[in-house]
């Protein structure tokens, strides 16, 4: 009895939202399904009739990314005073996946610039750094980037080989930083460099530095397999000088921002690849109804139902999996371990879906006329970038052995 | 100007929504059925909501008549008083959604079981016509009609209760102070009419494109008043003259003939008694 109160507390109260409860697994608030509506229907009408071709011209849709600026939506978490919605992190899961659903590239532009740009800013941030870098980045006109992974590390962010050195009343950064999403499309980074090489990652600092600036240029757009409308490139930095001012945080606090950091964007990908998903199984059942094979519909035939009901079970198992992340989150309680499990569910559950949803459109499934094909592309990276799938392992088990610990 | 603009909001089967009629064929099913508002409603919240940015209207008070739905209660940790008026335990989809695209406040009239399912034009029409006196309204906004029932009826017999002008299928409505410039689409093409407020418009497809709701309208909807009235405190009387007999599906699309020469085919049509 003791235990059942004690793990309802657990999940429980947050002040000024409500009880967060187990209920709201059930059935979303109010605020949270008119938005999630919204989204959904943005995403249907706007995104869903150009999403092949922005993936076939690698175009950024910039048309869509102010408009959805306009609606809150790049910057869901910022307080109405700086900007943004001044919504929690539920409401931005829900809309990550519902634009997703739509288009791939344009679910994970709002995701870097919500979660990896926005989020550090806001919370590590001087009142001063918010003004200049977090405002202008809430209507759509601007995004921005997180450029922590260099060419020598991906998963290793604790070998940052890109050096920052004060010189006068200036920081000088020299290094390169590799697979940077949105950086063609960006006006300002949020950088990793090391300020003492002997603390280690102790000695890791992050940095604003706008974009264009001198001494910051950008390496050819990588060619992806997907999420082709969103850019991704190299940012090379020679003796690239910024305020000192420019500094997030207090020195050798980068590898912290970048961790905490990459524990909320892991959710905003989660909710991209339960978008993807999503979208993979809304267009394997739509064939399953409609293709006849063997004198009736498809979907009669259990190979096909089988597939299609393991195919909803991995996508809603994620999505819980992906809430209860947020609302962990929105209550201020740790979600570390429920982050990096949503992460990884959900962009299993990606590839697996796409990968079924191809099998269940046979040939149709392997050719651009139906969006198949982009969806099993799309979910890819998904299961790489924020954190590898193993990398998730990794963490899930730190936290299962700390809560065993002897 | 001061104006204060009603817009009717209409709660209906979502358009892409595949209709199936029920077995006991005396309507369609509507349990577990996407609704949504009616497009040429949100149309109509759209003209008002515009309207109100150009400060040409002071109020928007957005109306739609039905059931209490008691889904998605929150859960609140405010107390909740016993008062109908409470936001927090009435939800009303539509008006919500009207809410978040602009309009100030909303009015939910109250009808249920089998008064929700007989109520049609007429009786809509008593009530809005109740309304706008009630509430001073100088201004009526509808859409031109629903695409549940296509009664095209609800803005003309508005219109006609209260003794006001109408503007119907308006494609284009410009408002300089107390009279409104109405540019119509008729079968012929496009009639430009002026009108005297206070005045009833219909909306038309074309009449403008309506806003996606904004996360911050989204959240202010939320504190947004909604007040409950019945159809009797009103003085409207909701039951209906029309009984419904039969509701079917449309017969199903045979397969054509072909013929060789017109000779043929005239001495098919004759045999078919259709010339």
């Amino acid at each position: 009895m003791a235990a059942l109160f004690t793990a309802r507390r657990a999940l429980g109260v947050a002040g000024g939202h409500g009880v967060r409860c187990l209920s709201q697994l059930a059935e979303l608030p109010e605020l949270h399904q008119m938005m999630r509506q919204t989204c959904r229907d943005y995403a249907q009408k706007e995104l869903v009739p150009i999403a092949a071709q922005l993936d076939k011209e690698h175009k950024f849709p910039a048309k869509q990314v102010r408009e959805l600026g306009a609606m809150g939506v790049m910057a869901i978490e910022v307080p109405e005073s700086l900007g943004g919605a001044g919504m929690d992190y539920l409401a931005y899961s829900l809309a990550v996946e519902e634009l997703s659903r739509g288009c791939a590239s344009t679910g994970v532009i709002v995701s870097v610039n919500n979660s990896l740009y926005l989020g550090p800013v806001l919370k590590f941030g001087t009142e001063e750094q918010k003004k200049q870098w977090i405002t202008p980045f809430t209507t759509g006109e601007k995004v921005g980037c997180f450029a922590l992974s260099e060419p020598g590390n991906g998963s290793d962010a604790g070998a940052a080989s890109t050096l920052a050195r004060q010189e006068g009343d200036e920081w000088v950064l020299n290094g390169t930083k590799a697979w940077i999403t949105n950086c063609w499309d960006a006006s300002a980074t949020v950088v990793f460099a090391t300020t003492d090489k002997n603390l280690k990652h102790k000695g890791i600092s992050a940095f604003l530095v706008p974009m264009p600036h001198p001494g910051l240029s950008l390496g050819k757009k990588e060619d992806k397999l997907g999420i082709r409308a969103s850019s991704t490139a190299n940012i090379i930095l020679e003796d690239c000088r910024i305020p000192l001012g420019n500094m997030l945080g207090a020195r050798g606090m980068g590898f912290k921002i970048a961790m905490q950091t990459l524990d909320s964007g892991r959710i905003g990908i989660a909710a991209q690849a339960l978008g993807i998903a999503q979208a993979a199984l809304d267009c394997a059942a739509d064939y399953a109804h409609k293709r006849t094979a063997f004198g009736a519909p498809i979907g009669k035939l259990q190979a096909i139902q089988f597939k299609l009901a393991d195919m909803a079970l991995a996508t809603e198992s994620a999505r819980l999996l992906t809430w209860k992340a947020s609302m962990l989150r929105d209550a201020k309680k740790p979600f570390t371990k429920e982050a990096a499990m949503a992460k990884l569910a959900a962009s299993e559950a990606a590839t697996f879906v796409s990968h079924q949803a191809i099998q269940v459109l046979g040939g149709m499934g392997y050719v651009t006329d139906m969006p198949a094909e982009r969806h099993y592309r799309d979910a890819r990276i998904t299961e790489i970038y924020e954190g590898t799938s193993e990398i998730q392992r990794l963490v899930i088990a730190n936290n299962i052995l700390k809560e065993y610990q002897q | 100007m001061s104006a204060r603009v009603l817009v009717g909001v209409k709660r209906v089967i979502d358009y892409a929504v595949k209709i199936r009629v029920k077995p006991d064929h005396t309507g369609v099913v509507t349990d577990g059925v996407k609704h949504s508002m009616n497009p040429f409603c949100e149309i109509a919240v759209e003209e008002a909501v515009k309207l109100k940015e150009k400060k040409l209207v002071k109020e928007v008070v957005a109306v739609s008549c039905g059931p209490q739905q008691a889904q998605g209660k929150e859960i609140d940790l405010q107390i909740i008083s016993n008062k109908r008026m409470t936001v927090g335990f009435i939800l009303q989809e539509t008006i919500r959604t009207a809410l978040a695209m602009g309009a100030d406040r909303g009015i939910h009239v109250e009808v249920s079981g089998k008064d929700y399912e007989t109520l049609g034009p007429l009786q809509v029409s008593k009530i809005l016509a109740a309304l706008a006196k009630k509430e001073e309204a100088n201004l009526i906004i509808l859409g031109k009609q629903a695409i549940d029932d296509d009664c095209n009826q609800t803005g003309q017999m508005t219109a006609a209760l209260l003794d006001w002008p109408q503007g119907t299928f308006a494609s284009e409505v410009t408002m300089d102070r107390d009279m409104l410039k109405v540019v119509r689409e008729i079968d012929g093409g496009l009639e430009t009419i002026k009108i005297k407020m206070p005045a009833v418009l219909t909306a038309d497809l074309r009449l403008n494109t309506p806003r996606y709701a904004t996360l911050p309208n989204i959240m202010k909807a939320k504190k947004k008043k909604i007040t409950t009235v019945k159809p009797g405190d009103l003085g409207v009387d909701v039951s209906s003259r029309l009984e419904v007999l039969n509701v079917e599906e449309p017969p199903q699309r045979l397969a054509g003939v072909k013929v060789e020469t017109v000779d043929d085919l005239v001495g098919k049509l004759k045999e078919a008694g259709k010339i």
